[in-house]
């Protein structure tokens, strides 16, 4: 029983991966891809560990699963936001079907006031 | 059961591997080749942990949290280096 659930759980996670990678490709600008990279392969990620711990079933083991799992859920997305926010403010080329730039009006309003 | 499912499991990930390696070699600006990086890395990691499975899992997790780390300093790193240079 607990084998087929684990099963079940690995495979998921391998298709999480296989479908953020599909969505590098398949986005038209930097950061709707980043969306892709960000929010599926951390879960996927996380089937893995369950997984895994499920698999290895010793107390010394699911404890290194579950802090290395939150060390990736929290530092992963923080980068992602990072390398966006670099590539939005250095003028990486948007999607021209975008209409509404509240961030850059905000930007704007900020220069505008000479903060 | 389960080793199937540890097969099927890494030739899936050698597909999503190729295909972030695809998206480094073939990308427009420097932000598209961090997001692949950084999806490799989570691939990487994804792959240490089907193998501890079938080691019982001794070392190897060590190395899973110490990988995170690095993969997230890196890309601290060059996202302050975009900041500074554009993104060309």
């Amino acid at each position: 029983m607990t084998e087929v659930v684990s099963s079940v759980l690995l495979v998921t996670g391998g298709l999480l991966a296989l479908l953020s990678a599909v969505g590098l490709h398949r986005f038209r600008d930097a950061i709707a891809r980043s969306h892709a990279a960000g929010k599926a392969a951390p879960l996927g990620a996380t089937f893995v560990a369950v997984a895994a711990s499920l698999q290895i079933a010793e107390l010394d083991s699911t404890f290194k699963m579950v802090v290395a799992l939150a060390l990736l859920l929290i530092t992963f997305p923080t980068g992602v936001h990072m390398v966006v926010r670099a590539a939005y403010r250095s003028g990486t080329e948007l999607n021209q079907e975008i209409e509404v730039d509240e961030l850059g009006d905000a930007l704007r309003a900020l220069d505008d006031e000479g903060g | 059961m389960f080793e199937v499912a540890l097969t099927i499991y890494f030739a899936t990930l050698a597909v999503a591997a190729t295909l972030a390696i695809a998206r480094i070699v073939v990308a427009e600006s420097i932000p598209d080749r961090i997001l692949g990086l950084d999806l490799l890395v989570v691939i990487s990691l994804m792959g240490i942990a089907g193998d501890a499975t079938r080691r019982d899992g001794d070392v190897f997790l060590d190395v899973l949290v110490v990988t995170s780390l690095i993969g997230f300093l890196a890309t601290v790193a060059v996202a302050r280096f975009i900041e500074r240079r554009g993104s060309r």
